[in-house]
């Protein structure tokens, strides 16, 4: 089993939401982050003075996934978030041990 | 005697302009970091504490019009102390109107010092500085002392035009804003760090929409006919507009965007050049003076960072320069038909001298007097929070509370290891619970309400 962790643009939520259902994804979580990669922050002007944000909005999409699915996956996020200019964001999979569905004790790929 | 209508009116303007200070501690709470928000509201609510019971004491004992009075500067704060001794019927209207207009005096001050100022100091600096520059200014320009027509500056140039506080509340509060700024010093990291943007614009625009709602009691309150009262009610419509318009297109041809922030500030910026000028202009009149001054404030807020004063939230920028730019305009711009006309009518310079030299010395009034109640003050108890204290937040260290839920976007920060700074208290040990429990307690967090926050955090 693998973890696949997105951190992309939050305007990009519907899309991968909607690539992800269309692919068979069954559940996804997602929090709001914030941070900085190559494209750094950004400029906000208040009364004429400019302030450098460094931390920008993003949010973090997290999938569960079994091996076979999680290049796939990969990619559906890819495509959906990709946008071509600096802050798009990473994707990353991980290892998962283990995964337990809390509500019936299933194990293994069935918690998927 | 009866309640007539007017007596009616005075009665709503007053809460109406009480209603001001409440809505500038949302227009200058809605400006501060988001750590430091409900002490910039708290600034502005204490004023209504000190500088009401201090009103009611002997504030309009001492603005009151008085034969028995100081130099012209004050009159006797014993007069009236308690508010006995008052004859007529509608005198307790009238001193109930001037108090309202005293304590939003004293919170525009606020906004100089947010972030950094002691609580405790300006607990203490607020009655003291109502009682010592703005009752004694109040009294000059409308209780019959200095600049009234009995006055010896009304006598030598001319009675000075001051209808509702150009003088007396905005360059007074402008000047003393940067008296305290000059005194306490700038915020750590001023003109760098990121964090001093404003947290709530929103806020910003509900706190301009109450002062604008307000203004209209503030301007057109002491109104003595229907004639003056819709053309002081048409002024303060006319010249916020004209200056919102104005903040705005400094911004788009400077800076590229009109900004929320800057429409906001322009209605301020406009709302205050009218206040000393709204009954004695026409309403063109009223356009110009507000568009001169929306530029000229929208122009001004940058010179702290030039200068490098830290006025937070532009006290200086708005209410000084404003201020200065209403009460000196109605030099020029005075119609005949409402009392003496200034220059563009025909009155000559007289006016115009009076005016400018009635600037001058308020400023100059405020700003010694200013200095020598908070310099003391500074050196006696310290008027800034320690540094820690700064870092922390002055919500948490000052108060133990904070306006929001901190912790997701890395903008509040984590108070955790300044604990013991703020409550003083040891951090608890987290419970150590036997391997196959996960749920780990911590002790200290249900026992202390001081200083939850910062163990959970």
């Amino acid at each position: 089993m693998k973890l696949i962790t997105a951190i992309v643009r939050p305007e990009k939520l519907d899309a991968i939401r909607e690539g992800l259902e269309a692919y068979g994804v069954q559940g996804l979580t997602v929090s709001a982050a914030s941070g900085y990669g190559r494209q750094r922050g950004y400029t906000e002007v208040y009364r004429g003075a400019e302030y450098n944000v460094d931390l920008l909005p993003k949010i973090r999409v997290e999938v569960l996934a079994t091996d076979e699915q999680a290049d796939d996956i990969l990619d559906v996020i890819i495509a959906s978030s990709n946008t071509g200019r600096a802050g798009d964001g990473k994707v990353w999979t991980m290892d998962v041990f283990e995964a337990v569905r809390v509500r019936t004790g299933e194990r293994g790929a069935a918690a998927i | 005697m009866e309640l007539t209508a007017g007596l009616v009116w005075l009665l709503v303007a007053s809460a109406l302009v009480l209603f001001m200070t409440p809505g500038l501690a949302f227009f200058y709470g809605g400006m501060t970091r988001a750590k430091s928000a409900l002490n910039m509201m708290m600034m502005s609510f204490v004023a209504i504490g000190t500088v009401g019971i201090m009103w009611v004491l002997w504030g309009a004992s001492m603005a009151t019009s008085n034969e028995d009075n100081f130099f012209q500067i004050f009159a006797n704060p014993f007069s009236h102390f308690g508010l006995h001794n008052f004859t007529d019927p509608a005198d307790l209207l009238k001193v109930g109107y001037a108090a309202t207009f005293a304590i939003i005096t004293v919170a525009l001050i606020s906004g100089a010092v947010a972030d950094r100022a002691k609580f405790s100091a300006w607990v203490i600096f607020t009655p003291i500085w109502a009682t010592l520059v703005y009752a004694p200014l109040a009294f000059m320009v409308w209780g019959g002392g200095l600049f009234s027509k009995d006055g010896w500056f009304g006598q030598t140039f001319a009675p000075v035009i001051d209808f509702a506080g150009g003088t007396v509340v905005h360059i007074n509060a402008g000047i003393a804003g940067l008296i305290l700024v000059l005194v306490i010093g700038n915020r750590r990291g001023f003109g760098k760090d990121p964090n001093h943007r404003p947290h709530n614009i929103p806020f910003v625009m509900l706190g301009a929409a109450i002062l604008w709602f307000g203004w209209f009691g503030f301007n057109a309150g002491a109104a003595a006919t229907v004639e003056q009262a819709g053309l002081i009610w048409i002024n303060t419509l006319a010249a916020p507009a004209a200056a919102m318009l104005g903040w705005l297109a400094v911004e788009r041809f400077r800076d590229g965007h009109p900004t929320s922030l800057g429409a906001a500030s322009g209605v301020v910026a406009g709302l205050v050049a009218i206040t000393p000028a709204c009954a004695n202009v026409s309403p063109l009149g009223a356009i110009a003076l507000g568009a001169v001054a929306g530029v000229a404030s929208a122009l001004a807020v940058g010179l702290k960072f030039k200068f490098g004063y830290d006025d937070s939230l532009d006290v200086v920028g708005v209410h000084l320069v404003s201020g200065v730019v209403g009460t000196v305009a109605i030099g020029f711009l005075a119609t005949p038909s409402q009392g003496p006309a200034g220059l563009f009518y025909g009155g000559g310079s007289t006016q115009l001298v009076a005016q400018a030299l009635a600037a001058v010395f308020s400023i100059i009034f405020t700003a010694v007097m200013t200095f020598i109640i908070a310099f003391p003050i500074h050196k006696l108890m310290g008027f800034r929070v320690s540094q820690e204290q700064e870092v922390v937040g002055v919500d948490l260290s000052l108060h133990a509370e904070t306006a929001y839920e901190f912790g997701l976007s890395g903008r509040g920060g984590s108070f955790q290891p300044l604990h013991e700074l703020i409550t003083g208290k040891q951090l608890g040990e987290t419970v150590q619970v036997p391997a196959g429990d996960a749920v780990s307690v911590p002790t200290q967090g249900k026992k202390t309400a001081a200083g939850k926050e910062s163990v959970e955090a």
